[in-house]
């Protein structure tokens, strides 16, 4: 569960944009790609590269979002979040 | 540290940092009990909080800074928490030390901020919330092993129940003594100082906690895409229900014990105008500020208890999408919809809103929403003027009229938030994030004293004003004075009073102004009197037509109808102007009350004089239009 930040994984290798992660399906936060960092709000708030996440639901309306990330959940608007890439797959 | 064991002769200061939902205000509540003070950051929307620790010898301030995750600026709230820890915030002296407030049950996000704030090097004591959370979910928690490990001295408490509380108001008294926090590895960035966090968790053992399976189960109801909207829809209905009838009661006693007063007081006093002073301008303003209190009990009753259960943000979370497309947020619907009843408390409700941004935009919008104070005003004009009529057979003219009435508020509301955050507001949309706490049971005590300090947040901060100037107006209204003249009846001489009043002269003046809008003097002086509160436009009316009493609703609408100009002998007043009036109410923002309460809310008069500008240019232009296409029609 520890994050595995050195998880030698080059950039784009299985990485897929968090919004198109399914509802339930868990998934870490990748290294972001040279000139896009992750917005420096996300990271304060924990999304930070190796850091297990998943999608708890979507609000009735489609969004905002609920997310599940460090033992809490958070509401984001997807245009917050649309510019991070995760890798599927649990951490474990 | 031992430089710092002086006897100190000032004050302690400590503060209270956390993340939003820590639970940090819920200890500070319980720190300092009723001392709290609640006002603003000089100039900003951000809440300041202060109050005195309970139970010290030793006189200690805390302060309770605005909710964060981060302590490097970004937001205003965190541009106030940067500035206050690092002792650059003007009027905000140092600070003896600094009082992290952490939810146990989240600790691998909340020891992030931690890290931040050990970088400041003052002293740092740790609190850990809701520890018996901790527990019902499997996992353990040793504030020891935590306190060996950074150093720094931590308690863990459950702060609604008093549970460890002892040690905390004892350290409080002498932040010097605390143990200073062991020497740690740099970290510049969130990767360094999460990974920091993560090694941290794993060393005390803080596992994974097992889901909080009740909100899991509660959530897949009232998130779910039909349910949850229907028990949304449902919550609100009640909330808007509950201000709109139950606080009726409650005002109509407020309002009939004013009266009955102020009868009494004429009866008992010599007549003069030292009597009217007190009947008319002192009891009546007191009458008039109290009248607000049942509405505002209600809805903070409402507002807090949804919030202390968890409800509140999943409310926002379902309706934040539509909230969206006008640039709110869904923290805005609420105080939105409070706004139906009073504007008073809806925009007192904007608190609620974390994003300063957001906030300003609702509270700006806030008096568009058709607020009860208008209907009486719409119901003796439509009543007067619009035909008893049902269209199609089934609906009601009058009552057609109405709801445009009310449609038209709202549609300006969002409409106005839009273009706000198009223009005036400008800029990128405040980051919208917002946790969903677990259910919790509220508790009653709590629940009682977060309604008494919104109760007396209002009657400090806008009592006062609301009195003074319903005290002007009054003035205005019965100065210069004429002397009765025993020849005419009562009515006839309260109607030669205002006449001669300074009211009326700026009524006549107002004429050319409004001529165009389809008003005479008359409409004029009432629209002056409904600055203090716009249902007084209604008995202005009555004591311009010397009709009896206000109260008298059938004379003075068959009054209005029979109003002849002398001059030509046509009707003064008719549908087209009274349509024109009802728009005029649509728009304006007849009530010093919202304004005073704007003022206070933002930090400001800039923002309610704007406000009054712009909603005063609209409801001209509105009226103009109404007037002279229905006029035009009708004719």
């Amino acid at each position: 569960m520890q994050a595995a930040a050195a998880d030698a994984t080059a950039p784009g290798d299985g990485e897929v944009p968090l919004l198109a992660l399914a509802v339930g399906a868990r998934a870490r936060i990748a290294e972001p790609r040279p000139g896009l960092p992750i917005p420096q709000r996300l990271a304060d708030l924990g999304f930070v590269p190796g850091t297990e996440l998943w999608i708890v639901r979507r609000a009735p309306f489609g969004d905002p979002l609920e997310l599940e990330l460090r033992g809490y959940r958070l509401c984001l608007r997807a245009e917050q979040v649309e510019s991070l890439r995760v890798i599927p797959g649990a951490a474990r | 540290m031992s430089a710092a064991v002086e006897l100190v002769d000032r004050p302690v200061r400590v503060a209270l940092v956390g993340a939003p939902n820590a639970g940090k205000t819920t200890l500070f509540n319980a720190l300092t009990g009723s001392s709290a003070r609640v006002g603003n950051y000089p100039g900003v929307t951000v809440e300041r909080r202060e109050g005195t620790l309970r139970h010290s010898p030793r006189p200690v301030r805390v302060l309770d800074l605005p909710g964060t995750y981060s302590v490097v600026g970004e937001t205003l709230d965190e541009q106030i928490v940067e500035k206050v820890l690092a002792g650059r915030l003007a009027g905000e002296s140092e600070l003896d030390g600094i009082v992290a407030v952490l939810d146990a049950t989240t600790l691998r996000r909340g020891l992030g901020l931690l890290r931040e704030l050990l970088k400041t090097g003052r002293p740092i004591a740790l609190v850990l919330t809701m520890i018996d959370e901790v527990r019902a979910r499997g996992g353990k928690i040793e504030p020891a092993r935590l306190s060996a490990l950074l150093g720094i001295p931590v308690l863990g408490v459950v702060g609604h129940r008093g549970v460890g509380m002892d040690p905390l108001f004892r350290i409080l008294q002498e932040p010097w003594r605390w143990s200073k926090p062991l020497a740690l590895p740099p970290a510049d960035d969130a990767v360094a100082r999460f990974a920091w966090v993560d090694e941290v968790c794993r060393k005390i053992g803080a596992e994974q906690l097992e889901p909080d399976t009740r909100t899991d189960r509660i959530d897949r109801l009232l998130l779910d895409p039909l349910a949850g909207v229907a028990v949304f829809g449902l919550v609100m209905l009640l909330l808007f229900q509950s201000i709109f009838s139950w606080a009726v009661p409650a005002m109509n006693a407020i309002d009939a014990g004013f009266g009955e007063l102020e009868r009494a007081s004429r009866a008992a006093l010599p007549a003069g105008w030292l009597t009217d002073l007190w009947t008319d301008g002192v009891l009546a303003g007191v009458g008039s500020v109290l009248v607000f209190l049942p509405q505002i009990a209600i809805l903070f009753t409402f507002i807090h208890l949804l919030q202390d259960v968890g409800y509140m943000a999943r409310a926002a979370f379902v309706v934040d999408r539509v909230m969206g497309w006008v640039g709110l947020q869904g923290r805005s619907f609420v105080p939105l919809l409070s706004c139906y009843a009073c504007a008073v408390p809806g925009i007192m409700a904007t608190r609620t809103i974390q994003s300063p941004r957001e906030r300003l935009a609702t509270i700006l919008v806030a008096p568009f929403m058709t607020c009860s104070a208008r209907l009486p005003v719409y119901t003796l004009l439509i009543a007067a003027f619009v035909p008893h009529r049902a269209l199609l057979g089934v609906v009601g003219l009058q009552g057609l009229v109405l709801f445009a009435l009310y449609l038209l508020g709202a549609a300006t509301a969002l409409g106005s938030a839009a273009l706000l955050g198009s223009t005036l507001l400008k800029g990128k949309p405040s980051v919208f994030y917002m946790e969903l706490p677990p259910y919790r049971w509220p508790t009653v005590r709590l629940l009682a004293r977060q309604v008494w300090h919104s109760a007396r947040a209002f009657l400090k901060r806008a009592g006062t004003i609301i009195l003074a100037t319903s005290v002007v107006l009054w003035a205005l209204l019965s100065f210069p004075r004429s002397a009765p003249d025993p020849a005419r009846t009562p009515a006839e001489n309260a109607r030669a009073s205002l006449e001669a009043s300074v009211a009326a002269h700026v009524g006549h003046a107002l004429e050319p102004a409004i001529a165009p809008l389809g008003f005479d003097w008359k409409i004029g002086v009432g629209l002056v009197a409904s600055l203090a509160a716009r249902e007084v436009i209604v008995a202005t009316l009555a004591q311009t037509y010397a009709v009896a009493s206000k109260d008298d609703f059938a004379g003075l609408r068959d009054a209005l109808r029979s109003d002849v100009n002398p001059a030509t002998g046509k009707p003064e007043f008719g549908l087209p102007a009274a349509l024109a009036l009802c728009v005029f109410f649509v728009f304006a923002l007849q009530c010093t009350s919202t304004m005073v309460v704007m003022a206070r809310e933002t930090g400001t008069w800039r923002w309610p004089a704007l406000a009054f500008g712009y909603m005063l240019a609209l409801a001209w232009t509105a009226s103009f239009v109404t007037y002279q296409l229905t006029s035009r029609l009708a004719g």
